[in-house]
């Protein structure tokens, strides 16, 4: 591919992971709840998985040979069904149903009513075991299947995390990426210098620390620069034997300028001006009723 | 004359699935490193490809599990049941109840023979907790012939299943002739003055104490329930029907499990009076096998005594209100 080529190809990522972010927004606006900051930190990471490097086929979403990807952090869920409906598996338009009664689109991940969810999740620290198991399945199967796995870092609190951490290089799963949204945030976490600070979940450099003590191949990346993202999740799926962590350095809230590195926009309802202030920042116009607001 | 000796649970599970995986490629064993004392160890020799160590970390091992049913394996999941339920309590309910995936939980050293152990490993509630989750199929096999029948119907029924094995040689009530029917009751000794409804290895001692009653002039129903979920209502109310008289014995506590169960089903379509027989309300302690029986009220003899003794103050009670 010609450089050109290539800058096209991540500008096409970047407008994708700005039409994630709109129905993030759309989203949550219209159900006057669910959570912001999460998924918009992790919307870049889905545009690159769902557009460039996962093996889908969205109108046939129980494909065996299919890549996996489980979203532990399963609050973030809007993010997923945003990614997913942009890539064709369901109509735009159902993202306004998000969290209403009867819609597939549940607070959290539930693969049982929404195709193209590999698991369900939201109690948090589980996605990663799901995600040995199915990179144990498909490499017993005889599948070349690879199988990302998205963790908060304030997700990695979880026990459950570091007792799939200690499995996974046990079974050299090189086909199990799992990908940390190091947004330096949890939902209220400890106090820090100012009334609105908060304390990061890890320090920098612990995560990396930590995974690679772990057995795994660690890799690190500015979440939001899209080449850098997306040669990143090459690299990752090029096994050595190991599984691969990717802790991706991003910023809660990503994208609308209000909610960038405030922790309470983990999850929080938005007034109309705030809609449209973050409507704005997206470059997104507003389809009022009475016409473009 | 008192019910034979059958063969330990814990080896028709590693026997019998064993056996199942020769047939089935999809059939794969998670163990908590345990296998040595659940028996998973048989299947660990015969298909050591599907034999997967999760090591001492039981919340990832219950993950792990419903990660492999998405991928078309059939994951039995073994170890002590104070680890394979209570523990991992939380990944069940969210990765394997609330998805429906097609997961056997083996809970192994179920009940009060869990080898000297001690209140941490005596699990009283597991069969109360696994049937109010939804979704859960929850078994508690008699004896040998049973579970070996249990676990040969789990490995071809799609969805989670929690079977109850034990570590020592209980009694055998079936023959070779038994055919295990999920979701059904089965009446294993008529009788008409009261129904004794029983599960798991408790149901052969209910048998033996019904035996004891004959001298005492009482005939005792004896009604065995291995699937407390989903449970045969018709069954249990069919009995209450016959006997108007209703003693629930388990090795386990009364709250919720089969005492629970019954008493929930017959106020709601019999009204009957139930006794509830079993821990009431604490946890275990380390002892023998017999010496626990005895202290809980679970051996042969004091299931008879106490059924008596319930019998008799019934009688009195309603001579009493006769009188008045």
């Amino acid at each position: 591919m010609t450089t050109t080529a290539q800058d096209q190809e991540i500008s096409q990522l970047e407008e994708v992971a700005r039409r994630i972010r709109v129905g993030v927004i759309r989203g949550v606006n219209k159900a006057k709840a669910g959570h912001l900051g999460g998924p918009l930190s992790a919307a870049d990471i889905l545009a690159a998985l769902y557009f460039h490097i996962m093996r889908v086929r969205p109108a046939e979403p129980t494909w065996p040979d299919r890549d996996r990807f489980i979203l532990s952090k399963g609050h973030s869920s809007i993010g997923l069904y945003s990614a997913l409906a942009v890539r064709g598996y369901f109509p735009v338009e159902e993202l306004l149903t998000f969290d209403s009664l009867g819609s597939r689109l549940q607070g959290h991940p539930d693969m049982t009513r929404l195709p193209g969810l590999d698991m369900s999740t939201g109690s948090l620290g589980m996605g990663i075991s799901a995600g040995i198991g199915i990179a144990l399945g498909t490499r017993l199967a005889g599948r070349d299947s690879r199988t990302f796995v998205m963790l908060g870092d304030g997700e990695c609190q979880e026990g459950e995390v570091w007792e799939a951490a200690f499995l996974a290089p046990r079974y050299h799963l090189d086909n199990l990426i799992a990908i940390v949204d190091h947004n330096k945030l949890q939902q209220y976490g400890w106090p820090g210098a100012g009334p609105e600070d908060r304390l990061p979940p890890a320090w920098p450099g612990e995560l990396v620390a930590k995974w690679s003590a772990f057995g795994w191949r660690v890799l690190e990346v500015d979440g939001h620069d899209m080449a850098a993202v997306v040669r990143v999740l090459e690299e990752a799926t090029v096994g050595d034997g190991r599984p691969v962590a990717i802790i991706a350095n991003t910023i809660k809230g990503r994208g609308v300028s209000f909610m960038e590195g405030r922790y309470y926009w983990h999850t929080r309802t938005m007034t109309d001006e705030e809609f449209a202030t973050a409507m704005a920042d997206l470059g997104e116009p507003v389809i009022t009723a009475g016409g473009a607001a | 004359m008192t019910l034979p000796m059958g063969r330990a649970l814990r080896d028709v599970f590693g026997q019998t699935v064993t056996e199942l995986a020769s047939n089935d490629p999809r059939i794969v064993m998670l163990d908590a490193d345990t296998g040595s004392s659940t028996k998973a160890d048989i299947f660990q020799k015969a298909h050591p490809e599907r034999f997967l160590q999760m090591g001492i970390a039981e919340q990832n091992m219950l993950g792990v599990a419903a990660g492999l049913a998405t991928t078309g394996f059939v994951p039995f999941v073994s170890t002590f049941v104070a680890f394979a339920v209570v523990r991992p309590l939380d990944q069940i309910r969210v990765l394997i109840a609330q998805t429906g995936l097609n997961v056997k939980i083996c809970g192994g050293y179920a009940g009060l023979f869990t080898g000297v152990t001690g209140k941490t490993h005596l699990i009283v509630d597991d069969l109360s907790i696994m049937r109010a989750m939804p979704g859960m199929v929850t078994v508690a096999p008699a004896d040998d012939i049973e579970a070996d029948q249990v676990l040969r119907w789990a490995a071809s029924y799609y969805g989670p299943v929690y079977i109850r094995l034990v570590r020592d040689a209980t009694q055998r009530l079936f023959d070779e002739k038994y055919e295990f029917d999920p979701g059904r009751a089965v009446v294993v000794r008529d009788g008409c003055d009261v129904t004794l409804v029983s599960t798991g290895t408790q149901t052969p001692r209910v048998v033996d104490a019904a035996e004891l009653l004959v001298a005492r002039g009482i005939q005792a129903q004896v009604l065995h329930v291995p699937t407390l979920k989903p449970l045969d209502v018709p069954a249990i109310v069919a009995a209450a029907d016959l006997t108007g008289l209703v003693v629930t014995v388990e090795e386990g506590t009364v709250i919720g499990g089969l005492g629970g169960a019954v008493a929930e089903t017959l106020s709601e379509h019999r009204p009957t009076l139930v006794k509830r027989i079993g821990l009431q309300d604490v946890f275990g302690e380390s002892a023998s096998n017999d010496e626990l029986l005895e202290l809980y009220g679970l051996s042969a003899a004091r299931v008879a005594d106490q059924v008596q003794a319930f019998i008799e103050a019934r009688a009195s009670a309603h001579h009493a209100l006769g009188a008045s």
